[in-house]
């Protein structure tokens, strides 16, 4: 057997000579293993975005870019696909769960970061981040059975016979509906929000506090006018992170949001989102196309989150960037 | 003003206490050995219970985590180790893409990777679409703990002779043992609870299964096809599952807290 005569080339040795030199020289294996090891997470990235794509092909070739735009889904009479009363829902949802969520999570971490005596922060921080422990299944089930009955209703119904001047509180008030899903979204990422935007305000510099203390603000007014607006893009980036969250929520949101392809503009009826639509009828996808199309909405969902996140990130590791502290 | 953000608080806390009482008390009537031992039975016959979707999640998870930790505490040392190199910031920002994949987009792609060319669904896909959403909690964790060891720790250990794979192996993998730990306890509580991917890959099972090549019941699968069914009695069960599964993952939360809170007060500091 000829020897390579490429330099640092192992020549044909027993077994026992192989496992000398890998002990030996185990650097290399190892540098080889870590390397190998991420590269494999640039792969798994690559190959989710790759798999939808191509999954989705029938689907993207037959509607194409109509397929954001269009109303029908009739995956049985028709066969027409169009995706656009999931996208309007998920957004709707979400959005809504931002509005409701914003201003507690930022009252949370306003608390947790400044107010709230020493012995009190670490049990009621902890008792914040359970709530992001709690499945999301979890989050349905009481969501269906304890929430929609005993706080969304009467809600709703509080909404309607006061505001229902407002398409977006127009009766009949209906159960399930978008509201619900809002509203557990809005109780989902609120833990999310607030510890991002606790970790924030924690990198801001004592410095600032006290200057502004010394100056003679109140304590209200050093928060309000100092802290917030020195931490503004970390905030934002911590708000945007929670719609990331809440744009792929599934599974609580489709036991909530009542999984009807209502067109109406009021939150107090059923609706649709991109998640909820292909966990309930993907197990269903009979015929190819009806896969593809609903492998499409998976795509636009994934391109969807990925932005956002990224968004985010940008601007938390800006704050992180300006104070000179990795807040994540 | 100020009271305002102690009001927030309170409303925030107020939906957890109010799910832990609510399934507490709905789901423990439903509760006793028999539950946790029996299989599940038909509508309307008394007994039943959850045996295999507990055996079903403790093989997915254990798979996923099999799967999840070797290659996960090997992106985190090479990311810990060429923390500016383009390829380590790439890994980072590719960590941070993959925590943000919705689960259900998981799903599809575990479907379309393992489900489909297998021509069934299994245990395996489960096992494989956990893992992927598991690694990037246990490659942040990991690769925290990592940053936190001292360098002199691994500058001696070099200076004493040791190769790099032995100083990784030896000295830095057991000072950052306890951020593995938590990570892993961490993962399998985030796991655990993942109902949406289960939906097309372990595909749920009324019978009891320990093969990988064939579907599975897990616990949140099971709490989810329970709950939107018309059957009362099948919903009574539900609850009781939740409250088994919502009990299994606070508790996983906080003995990874725990852990950490001892680690910092026995030795001191985070790392050995």
């Amino acid at each position: 057997m000829a020897v390579h005569s490429r330099a640092g080339a192992l020549p044909p040795l027993s077994l026992l000579k192989r496992l000398h030199y890998a002990w030996q020289h185990g650097d290399r294996v190892f540098r080889l293993l870590t390397g190998a090891a991420a590269l494999a997470v640039l792969a798994l990235v690559l190959a989710i975005g790759l798999k939808l794509w191509q999954q989705s092909a029938l689907s993207r070739q037959a509607f194409g870019l109509t397929f954001l735009v269009t109303s029908s889904w009739d995956p049985a009479v028709d066969q027409s696909f169009g995706a656009l009363p999931f996208i309007a829902g998920t957004l709707v949802t979400s959005l809504v769960a931002l509005v409701v969520a914003v201003p507690l999570s930022l009252g949370v971490a306003i608390f947790l970061a400044e107010l709230a005596p020493s012995w009190l922060r670490q049990p009621l921080g902890f008792l914040v981040e359970l709530l992001a422990a709690v499945p999301s299944v979890v989050y349905g089930l009481w969501g269906l059975f304890a929430f929609i009955p005993g706080f969304v209703r009467p809600l709703a119904t509080g909404l309607n016979s006061g505001l229902g001047f407002l398409p977006i509180f127009e009766g009949p008030v209906l159960s399930p509906s978008r509201l619900a899903a809002s509203l557990v979204l809005a109780i989902m990422i609120l833990p999310t929000i607030s510890a991002v935007s606790r970790d924030v305000f924690r990198a801001i510099p004592g410095a600032q506090r006290e200057a502004a203390l010394a100056l003679g603000a109140t304590h209200w007014e050093m928060i309000w006018q100092v802290l917030v607006p020195a931490g503004l893009s970390g905030l934002l980036g911590a708000t945007i992170l929670g719609l990331g969250r809440a744009l792929g929520e599934t599974i609580a949101v489709t036991m909530v949001i009542g999984n009807n392809l209502d067109a109406s503009a009021s939150l107090l009826r059923p609706g649709y989102t991109m998640a909820s639509i292909i966990a309930n009828e993907f197990a269903e996808a009979t015929y190819d196309l009806y896969q593809n199309a609903l492998i499409e909405i998976g795509l636009v969902l994934f391109v969807l989150t990925l932005i956002i996140n990224l968004v985010a990130r940008l601007l938390i590791w800006r704050v992180a960037r300006t104070h000179g502290n990795p807040t994540s | 003003m100020l009271a305002l953000t102690g009001v927030a608080t309170a409303l925030a806390i107020l939906p957890l206490l109010w799910i832990l009482s609510y399934v507490l008390r709905q789901g423990a009537p439903a509760i006793s050995i028999g539950f946790l031992t029996h299989l599940p039975t038909p509508v309307g016959v008394p007994g039943g219970g959850i045996a295999n979707a507990l055996v079903g999640s403790a093989i997915t998870v254990g798979l996923g985590v099999l799967i999840a930790v070797p290659v996960g505490v090997l992106v985190a040392f090479y990311v810990a180790t060429h923390p500016q190199a383009p390829l380590g910031l790439a890994v980072r920002f590719g960590t941070d893409v993959i925590a943000g994949v919705p689960s259900i987009v998981m799903g599809i792609f575990a479907y379309t990777l393992i489900v489909v060319p297998q021509r069934h669904f299994s245990a395996l896909a489960g096992g494989a679409v956990l893992a992927f959403i598991m690694l990037p909690i246990i490659i942040r964790t990991t690769e925290e703990m990592l940053r936190l060891v001292p360098a002199s720790l691994r500058e001696a250990s070099l200076a004493l002779g040791a190769s790099e794979w032995r100083t990784a192996l030896s000295v830095l993998l057991p000072a950052a043992a306890s951020g593995v730990i938590t990570g892993v306890m961490l993962a399998v509580a985030r796991g655990a609870g993942e109902a949406a991917p289960m939906l097309f890959t372990a595909f749920g099972n009324p019978f009891m299964n320990v093969a990988l090549d064939q579907p599975i019941a897990t616990l949140p699968h099971t709490i989810f096809v329970y709950a939107i069914s018309p059957y009362e009695d099948w919903r009574a069960k539900a609850w009781a599952t939740a409250l088994v599964l919502i009990a299994l993952v606070l508790v996983f939360n906080v003995a990874a807290r725990l852990f950490s809170w001892w680690r910092v007060r026995k030795l001191g500091s985070v790392t050995r």
